[in-house]
């Protein structure tokens, strides 16, 4: 069972009382009419299964309630940070971040 | 290839078994080839064995990072069947079944299969009109698969709880009888063994970097651990590490990779004489030649290329096996793994041509690919050698996720409402 | 006192006699011994068969990593579990025990043909054959291959036990409580961190039990034990023995199986068996220590060889001598001192055959002490005895050639392979293991985890080593804890430092077909089948493990995983970490299901969910039906009522008079807010903006895929409140959904969501009276057909409780639903029975409900929907706001397949005789005659037997369904063809009439 540390409550907590849910900064087009059949399909389905660093949604279903984004190494499932949402990508490229 | 047969054995045991010789030769790469298969588990080694024999295609490589049949292929719950719903899934999976059914024989490997019997477990009102709709439509596609009241479900298989006061009462059951199991390496093997004898090249240890295109966009190789590899055509089969490969050709997937558990306990005597799985409670077992109880459970929630897996999931899936069949609560279990499982959006596969000129794809297998293997191999060597997709593979587009003509075994089963 | 006991030696009650049974005979044993300390005291070796071919086999250790002595262990009805491990299961009074995998008699057991046939069971022989003729394979090869293999016997009763398990939080984690992990428990409790010490064994100390020789600190290695012991207790160390620690999870989260009462003579009350520990450690110290390894050579199997170790253990912990005339057959120093402490107890020492030819001058100098005679540079070459060893050939090794054999005369042969460090739990974590080549083993390299590895576990040697690393992994660990620390150092007398040397296959000088050296014990590996698996191409230790078996056993490879990877690599030619080793995985040893399971079984497996009036239900005899956690009531069957009439009456009733149902179950969601009625613009597919307060509207969800998700029939009570109702199964998945969109898509709107799914009890009252029933009851609202049109709500009190009541039918009869806060739902619904008493009010159930909606045509999503499913396929294209320009699946349903023609839309169906009712999954085709595979046009949804309409109705999905009305189609069935006509899915009243009382 994973730790994860709430953004908002500011606790680490057992993975029990969040849901995953998915890439993170995937947004919903302003105006999805506007989208080719591609565009949209890419937007619906398309996912960077990134091994190593992924960016994703998780929400503290048990507690706060709140969606937040984290970045997961998807070999070690070691979690490097979590943010709120809303929040700009991270660049991990930063000695902060890396650290 | 020293053909096999119990005449053999016998011979070869009057001589100390020193006249085996290898199975497959480890090859080192060759400069260039016809085709190029990523991915060493069942599907690819059966995509080179068909690609050589029903299409003479023998200047063939089979890559892998590891050793082959180490992915998803030596890590399932070896469940076959092909009850499935919608007409395009029956057929592929009944085309699977219809050459596991000789498999054996045809590789002269006995991969053990063994039509013990499949039977799918209804727990709710929704749960027996969702497997009765399978029952029915299977019956009009010429699939077996028939209903058991939950009497009849306790005489096919005897350690079954039916007592109404279960918190998941046994409502009926869908049996396929032609289903089963296998014995997973055996399959690996059999069509490594198979596909070697035909000439084809299988590279173990040599992880593929990147494929590599062309000025016109084409495919012209990979660049692996060993140096770069000149291909005509690529076909990337890979499981759990599909996307990361086909990234490398600038191939985005729909594809999304978790951690799936299994478990297996200590050997005991024949007790359970077939395959039952229970969606409602998440837990599918079995139990092998050996002895031993195969437990399979649910994925995990999240991505991951870990092949670890959480303690929660596994205690689930032990309560829910106990919870149908409660006779096991003091079996032990023994050891308990991980995969890496490669899921579409619409939980059904991809098997077929990509955007990318020469490259091709079979992914997106989900829980389910163990059972599709003989399927799935011998389409996409159709497709791989013909360039255009064997008419009951071609429903498993890429270009689905466009359209919109999804296959969508899970939402089919739907929710409970 | 039994022959091999030594009267008041070990750590067993001499003074307390245990009396169990053994394949139906009663012997005696003494409290603390285990299965096989007690049957070796009896002089009993053999206590099982090998698994291929069924080869006697005994106890070759006295610890969990035992592959042979597994034991069916049982304790009366319910309570019986096969492949207990001799060595680890404690005796208790009335135990009883039996045999395994043996046709007749144990010690006459006719399986034992395989051995004699072994030459045609060689690895991997069954991918070889079994093939002709084909058929056989299900009818005959199977099945006997199946009833020969497997070990005990299953279970076949359900079992009475209880399991708990608990969290727990810790600072550190000590797993071993041998001297490396006492030492770092000392030395981080010392510091002030809060500890847990674990071990498998019924007992602190480790190795320390086998050696009381030892000296630490001037004081005798039990004594200090205690004092150590007592010293973690006093600092508040919690100590748990038979507690295993099973597998190590993300994050430093270990699970511990502690064993509670498989040792005790009676159960106590309603105490569980065994209970998992779910432990979240900041810090891990592993200190597991290290396994012996076997010898590999011809013979090596035969019950009385065993572990060294082993012997010197049932000698000290258990008082018990494992033989009268032992030889001594090692490569590694450690054997010598068993050999000399069993002299010391007078078993006859035959000889230590060593096969290293140098060898320390203090042991030779013991050994002559003591009138051993040792054999330096030899190997055994075989042993022989039916059922216990009663010789052994050995032969001098010069220059690698394998010289004269000589045969000695013994009960028992104790080998030594050296030591491989226990890593499992290390291994579980997907930390690096290293290859030494000094000490030819793994070490633990790169750690993912937050852990430290002490003693023998990182090849360490010796109770000083052991104790100082120990001592410094407890202080590394208190430090990253900030705690300042410096270890202690400890002084150790008669300390038992050795070193060793590492084999593959023992020389011999027999021909090497005739070899039988077993490797992997349980599975009847031998060395030759790993020769054989390599020279087939298995290059791998994977490949050659599941080609041979080897460390497939439950033991999972502790005896025979470093064995087989020497030979393997010996025979690929590679260095052994270029073949690899087998991950290890957990559980560390075999784990019960119960364990895992701990409190999710029976009613307690998943919970229940019940509405506020699940009483009045259980009550008056209703049959429940699982609705996703729920339990609803399903029907209320009268005098001896079948499901059918007990349905046809309540529809009836309903129809003509007054029905009540509970739809508690039904999702609330309050949409609060400024911004309310753009988000419901935005979620749903409806327009909401003109619905004015006091209205309601039916709702319709789509996922972005643009499928159908949920609906439900929605309230505006105010211009910025919306009532929300979802489907039963769905009202968590459309929270977790509209929170997801106002959190992360749309910030700026300003909406609140609440669950009110369980503050609210609803109770619905369908049919022509059901304003009747109500009126006297309703205060501060009129309910007149006038004041409160079909599709209102309205805020009022009903029965003296605050309510929300709205005026909606899912019967096509006058209809309203009645929320009270939950607490009173109950009072509520028994207010309304006692009000329609005089109108024959009747409670319907859950069926009832789907066939009054289905006569009216409203769709269930999730029975008349799949998630494929459009709202114009479901015939409610009229629910999608055209004029709005954006809302959650609108540009899904414009994708290239959602507009081609061809979708099953849904329709009704009626069949040619409505006697006959369709059944639900049946699937349609337009030709009947056609051969299989058919085309398939559609399948039954829904189909019930209306008593309103005296006849069968049907909803059914149908490619081009509603171009099809008027068409017949058909509905093959096993015995026969049913013919039906596509209808409108409006059976009863298509003009909404009654809706307008």
């Amino acid at each position: 069972m994973l730790l994860i540390h709430c953004p908002y409550c500011d606790q680490t907590l057992p993975e029990a009382e969040f849901a995953y849910a998915g890439e993170a900064h995937i947004a919903r087009p302003e105006d999805p009419s506007q989208l080719s059949d591609e565009e949209w399909r890419d937007f619906l389905f398309i996912r960077s299964n990134l091994k190593g660093p992924h960016f994703e949604r998780w929400r503290h279903v048990h507690g706060c309630a709140r969606f937040f984004n984290a970045v997961r190494d998807t070999v070690s499932d070691r979690f490097l940070l979590t943010y709120r949402a809303g929040e700009p990508r991270p660049d991990l490229s930063t000695p902060e971040a890396a650290q | 290839m020293t053909r096999y047969s119990a005449f053999a054995v016998v011979k070869n045991a009057l001589t100390g078994h020193k006249g085996w010789r290898e199975q497959w030769p480890d090859a080192e790469p060759k400069k260039e080839y016809d085709v190029i298969i990523v991915g060493a588990g069942g599907h690819g080694l059966g995509a080179a064995y068909y690609l050589a024999r029903e299409h003479g295609i023998t200047n063939v490589a089979v890559i892998d990072k590891g050793w082959l049949g180490g992915g998803n292929t030596g890590r399932n719950t070896t469940i076959i069947r092909s009850n499935y719903l919608y007409d395009e899934s029956a057929k592929l999976y009944d085309h699977a079944l219809d050459l596991w059914d000789g498999l054996s024989q045809e590789l002269n490997y006995n991969v053990m299969f063994s039509r013990r019997g499949v039977m799918m477990l209804a727990h709710n009102v929704h749960d027996v009109q969702s497997f009765q709709r399978h029952v029915h439509s299977n019956r009009l596609n010429g699939v077996d698969n028939r209903w058991l009241s939950p009497e009849e479900a306790k005489a096919f298989c005897p350690p079954l709880n039916i007592s109404k006061d279960a918190r998941y009462p046994v409502m009926g059951a869908a049996l396929q009888m032609r289903a089963g199991t296998a014995r997973h390496d055996a399959v690996a093997w059999g069509y490594a063994r198979a596909a070697a004898a035909r000439g084809v090249d299988i590279i173990q240890n040599c992880p593929v970097i990147a494929i590599r295109r062309g000025p016109d966009g084409a495919v012209t190789g990979v660049d692996t651990a060993k140096g770069f590899i000149g291909a005509k055509k690529v076909a990337v089969s890979a499981a759990g590490h599909t996307s990361v490969v086909m990234q490398s050709a600038g191939v985005r997937m729909p594809l999304e990779s978790f951690p799936l558990q299994a478990l297996v306990s200590e050997p005991v005597k024949p007790v359970f004489p077939c395959v039952v799985m229970s969606n409602t409670v998440h837990a599918y077992i079995s139990q092998s030649d050996k002895g031993e109880l195969v437990i399979g459970s649910g994925t995990d929630q999240y991505t991951s290329y870990s092949q670890r897996g959480g303690l929660p999931l596994i205690e689930h899936t032990v309560a829910a096996i106990c919870e149908v069949f409660p006779i096991f609560n003091r079996m032990r279990m023994l050891r308990k793994w991980g995969g890496i499982v490669d899921v579409t959006p619409d939980r059904s596969a991809i098997i077929g041509k990509t955007p990318v000129k020469n490259l091709f794809v079979n992914c997106g297998w989900g829980t389910g690919g163990f059972k599709a293997t003989p399927g799935a191999a011998h389409t996409l060597a159709h497709t791989v050698a013909t360039g255009e997709p064997h008419p009951i593979n071609a429903p498993f587009t890429l270009d689905r996720f466009r359209t919109g003509r999804l296959i969508d075994e899970a939402a089919a089963a739907a929710v409970a409402h | 006192m039994s022959q091999f006991r030594i009267p008041g030696k070990g750590r067993v009650k001499h003074d307390e006699k245990v009396t169990f049974s053994f394949d139906g005979r009663r012997y005696e044993g003494l409290r603390g011994d285990t299965v096989a300390s007690a049957l070796l005291a009896h002089g009993i070796h053999l206590m099982g068969r090998s698994f291929k071919y069924h080869r006697p086999r005994g106890p070759v250790t006295a610890d969990s990593a035992e592959p042979n002595a597994l034991i069916g262990t049982s304790r009366g009805a319910g309570r019986f579990e096969p492949n207990t491990r001799a060595t680890v299961q404690e005796l208790r009074e009335g135990l009883m025990c039996e045999s395994q995998n043996r046709l007749g008699a144990l010690s006459f057991d006719l399986g034992a043909v395989n051995d004699a046939l072994h030459p045609l069971f060689p690895a991997g022989f069954y991918y070889k054959t079994f093939m002709w003729p084909r058929s056989f394979w299900d009818r005959l090869y199977e099945p006997v291959i199946r009833r020969a293999a497997g070990l005990g016997r299953a279970p076949s009763e359900v079992d009475p036990d209880r399991y708990a398990s608990r969290y727990l939080h810790t600072d550190l984690l000590v797993v071993g409580g041998g001297p490396a992990g006492i030492a770092a428990a000392l030395e981080a409790a010392r510091a002030g961190v809060r500890v847990t010490l674990v071990d498998e064994t019924p007992e602190m100390g480790g190795s320390l039990l086998s050696d009381p020789e030892v000296e630490i600190d001037g004081q005798a290695a039990w004594d200090w034990l205690a004092a150590a012991l007592d010293e973690l207790r006093a600092r508040g160390v919690r100590l748990m023995t038979r507690t295993t620690a099973i597998g190590y999870y993300h994050q430093n989260m270990i699970g511990l199986c502690e064993k509670l009462t498989d040792h005790l003579d009676t159960l106590p009350e309603n105490a569980p068996r065994e209970r998992m520990w779910r432990v979240r450690a900041t810090r891990v110290v592993l200190a597991q220590g290290a396994l012996e390894k076997p010898l590999v050579f011809h013979g090596n199997d035969r019950p009385g060889v065993m572990l060294a170790g082993a012997a010197q253990s049932y000698l000290h912990r258990w008082g018990v001598k494992v033989g009268e005339r032992a030889v001594i057959v090692t490569s590694h120093d450690s054997a010598w001192h068993a050999a000399f402490d069993l002299a010391e107890a007078g078993t006859k020492i035959v000889a230590i055959v060593d096969t290293r030819a140098a060898l320390a001058d203090e042991l030779r100098a013991e050994a002559r002490v003591r009138g051993i005679e040792v054999l330096a540079g030899h190997t055994v070459t075989g042993t022989r005895g039916r059922l216990r060893v009663a010789s052994v050939t050995v032969n001098p090794v010069e220059n690698g050639r394998v010289g004269d054999p000589r045969m000695l005369h013994c009960d028992c042969l104790l080998m030594s392979g050296g030591w491989t460090p226990s890593l499992h739990l290390f291994s579980h974590t997907k930390g690096s293991l290293q290859w030494d080549e000094a000490s030819r083993t793994f070490l633990p390299g790169r750690m993912t985890e937050d852990c430290h590895i002490a003693g023998a576990g990182r090849g360490l040697w010796g109770y000083l080593d052991a104790l100082s690393d120990g001592a410094e992994a407890g202080a590394a660990a208190a430090r990253a804890l900030g705690h300042a620390v410096e270890p202690t150092g400890f002084a150790v007398a008669h300390d038992r430092p050795g070193t060793g040397e590492s084999h593959k296959e023992l020389p011999t000088d027999r021909r090497s077909h005739r070899v039988r050296a077993f490797v992997d014990f349980q599975n009847d590996v031998t060395a030759k089948d790993l020769r054989l698996a390599v020279r087939e191409g298995m290059r791998s230790i994977e490949h050659v493990k599941r080609y041979t078996t080897n460390g497939m056993a439950t033991d999972q490879g502790k005896m025979s995983n470093i064995n087989g990877l020497m030979i393997a690599s010996d025979a690929v030619g590679k260095a052994p970490p270029e073949v690899g080793l087998t991950t290890f995985r957990p559980p560390y040893t075999p784990t019960s299901f119960g364990a895992f399971a701990g409190y999710k079984r029976g009613a307690t497996f998943e919970v229940t969910r019940a509405t506020p009036i699940d009483a009045f239900a259980e009550a008056n005899g209703a049959v429940f039906e699982p609705v996703s956690l729920w339990r609803r009531a399903w029907y209320f069957p009268q005098g001896g009522e079948d499901m059918e009439a007990a349905v046809a009456r309540e529809c009836l009733a309903t129809r003509g008079g007054v029905g009540i149902f509970d739809a508690s179950t039904l999702g609330k969601i309050e949409v609060a807010g400024p911004d309310a009625v753009e988000f419901m613009n935005r979620m749903y597919t409806n327009p909401w903006t003109k619905l004015a307060p006091g209205r309601c509207r039916y709702g319709v969800l789509l996922g972005e895929d643009g499928y159908i998700r949920d609906d439900g029939v929605i309230g505006r009570l105010s211009d910025d409140l919306f009532h929300v109702t979802t489907t039963t199964g769905g009202a968590a998945r459309v929270l977790n959904m509209m929170e997801d969109y106002l959190q992360t898509e749309w910030p700026d709107l300003d909406v609140w969501l609440t669950s009110t799914t369980e503050q609210w009890a609803t109770v619905a009252l369908n049919g022509p009276k059901a304003r009747e029933v109500l009126d006297g009851l309703v205060e501060g609202v009129d309910i007149s057909a006038e004041a409160m049109p079909h599709m209102s709500v309205a805020e009022c009190r009903v029965a003296g409780f605050r309510a929300r009541l709205f005026r909606l039918s899912f019967t096509g009869e006058l209809g309203f639903e009645v929320n009270v806060p939950a607490r009173h739902g109950l009072a509520l619904w028994e207010a309304l029975m006692e009000a329609g008493k005089p109108h024959g009010i009747t409670p319907y159930g859950t069926e009832t409900m789907h066939v009054l909606r289905a006569e009216k045509g409203f769709i269930i999503v999730g029975q008349d929907t799949d998630g494929t499913v459009t709202p114009d396929d479901a015939g409610l294209g009229w629910a999608i706001g055209k004029k709005k320009p954006d809302f959650v699946g609108k540009r899904s349903l414009a994708r290239p397949d959602l507009v081609a023609g061809g979708r099953k839309q849904l329709v009704g169906l009626m069949t040619e005789d409505g006697a006959v009712k369709l059944e639900e999954g049946a699937q349609i085709v337009l030709d009947p005659d056609q051969p299989k595979p058919m085309k398939m046009v559609g399948h039954v949804t829904s189909s019930y037997r209306s008593a309103t309409l005296g006849r069968s109705i049907a909803m059914a999905l149908i490619e081009d369904g509603r171009a099809r009305e008027g068409e017949t189609v058909h509905v093959p069935m096993p015995d026969g063809v049913v013919r039906a006509k596509v209808t409108s899915t409006m059976f009863y009243d298509p003009d909404g009439e009654r809706l307008k009382l």
